[in-house]
């Protein structure tokens, strides 16, 4: 069995099939222990939340096209600010990541499936309540949530029952997360092949090894904050309320102090995807790949002392401000590095551009801006302008939409003949890449001049010197929108009905690793025993 | 079939760039305030927001040449080491010099951009020997100035958006206005070329105080009091926004700064002084309902409108005026405690900073007006009463 939907007469795979009771039907998926099928479930929930959360996005979009009150009254405005994080950040990002990790590290590690193949399905079929109930949570009485994803007490404590929706599908949620967590160490330390050393594994299981003690440690800090926020709200705790003695500013540390390693959470494993198509579609081995490992674990490590640069305009002391802007100007350190390693495998390679390299240099390209506008964002007193403005808005969104994003797009291109065991259509893949990174930098670039200019952010409304480079962002918004939506049903949908070319074992000539070791599409089961790898750990010999 | 759509898609695209062009505002720069289409920062009137300017173009220059010099190679490598175009690859795959020459000499100009970041950080939080000294407190939506310390000690008032302009927001067609959305009725009022040290706290949720102009952005936390500072060096009319999410109206509580030479600033000091003390209640005045109706009319519409509507209805979780348990109660005090002491965990805020005859006069224009015809007056000196 493969992952496409309608398999069409793919026979040869089921040689290698024991059909005892291989599931069909609604079982299948409902019941599913199978790392492949985990991971098809997340990729197909994480999009279905991109296009929640794109709608929302262009519910914003289109109220801020005009100077003036359009289409939504303030309060719904910012159940669609507050909304479009939460579902971007928890319900697309996040389980896009984990959906590439069940899909492929067990492949990558020579393994025949996670750790804990039971527990994988809990932490899946966890979301679907969650997404359930943050999605309906603006259908309750006073709306969605209207705090900001970012949940500043003490405005939370004002919210309708919709806050406390919203506090349960967190705690879910991160109950899902930290399952998947120790599933994926446990895996990467425990089930590698003989022969696959640390040292030896591809750099997307480093990435994801690396993220997942980061979840581990940050998504309890989460729930702390969110539980204290609840008991304010409803059994007489004064965490937050100053009337009472409590720290507003505590919130935000406990919420940054997971606020920030979250965001590198979102990042890493982008840079393991990376890291593996580069090397693939230049001929050429990955440039200093210790060093890489290095620079990920330092990245992860400073994350963790950042926290306070969302925090500038708090009021903290000198040597607070001066501290967390040197730490964060740190990590530019580490992260240059990475940017150069990628150049340098590049580098007197043999490249060609097919859709997944597209997206892989399009990735270096503008998250590097984004990296950039977060150095000048981390200067103190140059935030003091920029603060809780556009420039902010700017800068996250070239991080997280064209960085971690665009590498989804370029993994799916680069795994789905893996997956699916036909080819995407190259000309479809070429034109949903140029639509995309044109749309999308027609949206964000103007909102730097915007945040430049003092716009604030989460505002529903604004002054009409404003108004051009809204309405250009809010024209290359819905473009955007529309390329993701020719995305699925022109390039996705196909390849998920069998409808293409035949897949080989290896598309990409160079592309390495073990995944690329199994048939086209990777029969339901693989690696059985633990194969025997090659001294480099990326082929099986016989 | 690919070309069809593809030229569908161009005529689209043409169509909606060419809409897009013509939405141009006719609105001018706002001195002081955005300029149209703005590029950068805006001009800087301190010099702390010299040395931020300053320092963003610093960077600025410093990361676009590090970008095009990196990029450059890249799309190098991109051009000439194609397989089409024959390039064979490489097989070298690390370096021990080179990963150590690409961490050192970032490190070196991370540190080197830290130097004059570090005089501007500790420059902008000096906040010592203040020439005049202001407190901002947020308000769910507005800001209220109290002058503290210096000239002009004493004064205290309100400063809400313009009522007109926030009509005009709801309409949903705003005319083009320069100062659409920064318009206040009680704008701050500081002399030129005097440390002004602003105090910033709240009533109810987290705001901030921000004047691009001055370089400054200060959060106001409820139960906290923080400060920033500055010298404006020119005089004008400056303009800021609240800068932290407050709630629905978060986008309509601006901020106004006037600057003015030291003669108008004691001029308008001495006119503040003089309407402050014609403004004192007087506690024993009985007011007929008319004038309580009149007043409050007045009242409602600068305050309560936004939220409760001009027909009392409400929205949403607002609860409407019109036919509601607590206006039409008898006991009068229960809707003086709802307006002094706010519901809701302040989602219905605390008015106890209007005065007697204002909240008197409010709550007797709602008992009134709509649908409820209670016939009831509250007098100033109930209001009074209940506030102990």
């Amino acid at each position: 069995m493969s992952a496409v939907l309608h398999p069409h007469g793919h026979g040869a795979d089921h040689a290698h099939d024991d059909h005892h009771g291989a599931p069909h039907g609604w079982r299948r998926w409902v019941y599913a222990t199978n790392h492949k099928d985990i991971g098809t479930l997340y990729l197909l929930f994480a999009f279905t939340m991109l296009i929640i959360g794109g709608v929302l996005a262009l519910g914003i979009r289109a109220e801020l096209f005009k100077p003036g009150l359009q289409l939504v009254n303030p309060e719904l405005f910012n159940q669609l600010t507050t909304m479009h994080g939460l579902i971007m950040v928890f319900g697309a990002i996040m389980p896009a990541f984990v959906g590439f990790a069940n899909w492929m590290i067990p492949l990558q590690i020579g393994a025949s499936d996670m750790a804990f193949a039971r527990m994988n399905n809990f932490s899946f079929w966890l979301m679907i309540p969650a997404a359930a109930i943050l999605a309906g949570s603006f259908f309750m009485p006073g709306g969605a949530p209207a705090g900001g994803w970012t949940i500043y007490a003490p405005l939370t404590l004002q919210m309708g029952p919709s806050m406390d929706a919203a506090i349960f599908a967190l705690h879910i949620l991160g109950a899902s997360s930290i399952m998947g967590s120790i599933n994926i160490i446990v895996t990467i330390l425990n089930m590698r092949a003989p022969g696959m050393t640390l040292m030896k594994m591809p750099m997307f299981v480093w990435t994801w090894l690396i993220t997942a003690y980061l979840l581990i440690a940050v998504m309890p800090v989460l729930a702390g904050a969110i539980t204290m926020t609840l008991t304010d709200r409803h059994f007489g705790t004064t965490f937050f309320n100053p009337a009472a003695g409590g720290d507003p500013v505590m919130f935000q540390h406990i919420f940054w102090f997971f606020g920030h390693p979250e965001v590198y959470i979102m990042i890493l494993p982008a840079f393991g995807i990376i890291s593996q198509i580069v090397p693939a579609f230049s001929r050429k081995k990955l440039f200093g790949y210790a060093s890489m490992v290095y620079a990920t674990s330092s990245i992860a490590i400073l994350s963790f002392i950042v926290w306070a640069h969302h925090m500038y305009t708090t009021g903290m002391p000198v040597t607070g401000q001066l501290f967390f802007m040197y730490a964060t100007m740190l990590i530019s350190v580490p992260t240059g590095v990475k940017v150069f390693n990628w150049i340098a495998t590049m580098w007197k390679g043999s490249m060609t551009f097919e859709t997944p390299m597209l997206f892989a240099v399009g990735f270096i390209f503008v998250f590097t801006m984004g990296g950039f506008t977060g150095l000048i964002l981390s200067m103190a007193p140059i935030d003091l302008q920029l603060q809780d403005g556009y420039y902010v808005v700017a800068h996250f969104h070239y991080v997280l939409v064209a960085g971690s994003l665009f590498t989804m797009f370029a993994g799916y291109y680069y795994w789905s003949p893996k997956w699916t065991g036909v080819m995407y259509n190259e000309t479809r893949g070429k034109i949903h890449f140029w639509w995309t990174l044109i749309s999308f930098n027609v949206t964000f670039f103007p909102m730097h001049f915007l945040g430049l200019a003092g716009m604030p952010r989460r505002y529903a409304d604004y002054p009409m010197q404003f108004a051009d480079f809204n309405a250009l962002a809010s024209v290359g918004a819905f473009a955007f929108g529309i390329a993701q939506v020719y995305f699925f049903f022109f390039v996705v949908l196909p390849t998920m009905r069998g409808k293409g070319e035949p897949a080989p074992q290896r598309p990409w000539e160079a592309a390495e690793g073990l995944e690329w070791e199994v048939p086209s599409p990777a029969p339901f089961h693989t690696f059985e025993t633990p194969p025997k790898l090659n001294s480099d750990a990326t082929r099986i010999v016989a | 079939m690919m070309n069809n759509i593809y030229k569908k898609f161009e005529k689209a695209s043409i169509a909606l760039f060419a809409l897009a062009s013509t939405m141009a505002w006719a609105v001018n720069d706002l001195p002081g305030g955005p300029a149209v289409r703005q590029l950068n920062l805006h001009p800087p009137v301190t010099k702390i927001a010299e040395e931020q300017v300053w320092l963003h173009w610093f960077m600025l220059i410093i990361c676009t040449v590090i970008f095009v010099a990196v990029f450059g190679v890249m799309f190098y490598s991109i051009w000439k080491h194609r397989k089409s175009v024959g390039h064979k690859a490489a097989s070298f795959h690390e370096s021990l010099k080179v990963e150590i020459a690409w961490t050192v000499v970032p490190f070196v100009i991370v540190i080197l951009m830290a130097l004059p970041a570090t005089k501007a950080v500790v420059a902008s939080k000096d906040t010592s020997n203040a020439d005049l000294t202001i407190k901002a407190t947020g308000y769910q939506w507005k800001w209220g100035y109290d002058y503290i310390k210096g000239e002009g000690e004493g004064i205290g008032f309100i400063s809400t958006l313009d009522n007109a302009q926030r009509e005009m927001s709801n309409s949903g067609k705003p005319e083009p206005t320069d100062d659409y959305l920064l318009k206040v009725d009680n704008p701050l009022v500081v002399p030129v070329n005097q440390k002004v040290r602003i105090i910033t706290t709240s009533n109810d949720v987290i705001h901030s105080f921000a004047v691009n102009s001055f370089g400054i952005k200060q959060d106001a936390i409820p139960g906290f009091v923080r400060d920033t500072w500055f010298r404006a060096e020119k005089t004008g009319d400056f303009h800021g926004q609240c800068q932290e999410l407050c709630g629905k109206e978060h986008a309509y509580m601006p901020i106004h700064v006037k600057v003015v030479s030291a003669e108008e600033y004691t001029a308008w000091v001495a006119e503040q002084n003089k309407k402050m003390a014609a403004k004192q209640d007087d506690p024993n005045k009985v007011w007929t309902l008319a004038d309580l109706m009149q007043k409050g009319e007045k009242v409602y519409a600068a305050n309560c409108q936004a939220c409760h509507q001009a027909n009392g209805k409400g929205m949403g979780p607002i609860k409407p005026l019109d036919g509601a348990a607590v206006v039409l109660d008898t006991d009068k005090v229960k809707q003086i405690k709802v307006l002094l002491n706010g519901q809701n965990n302040l989602a219905m805020p605390a008015w106890k900073q209007l005065s007697d005859s204002e909240i008197a006069a409010v709550i007797s224009y709602t008992k009134n007006n709509w649908s409820n015809k209670t016939g009831q007056l509250v007098q100033p000196a109930e209001v009074l009463a209940a506030r102990q």
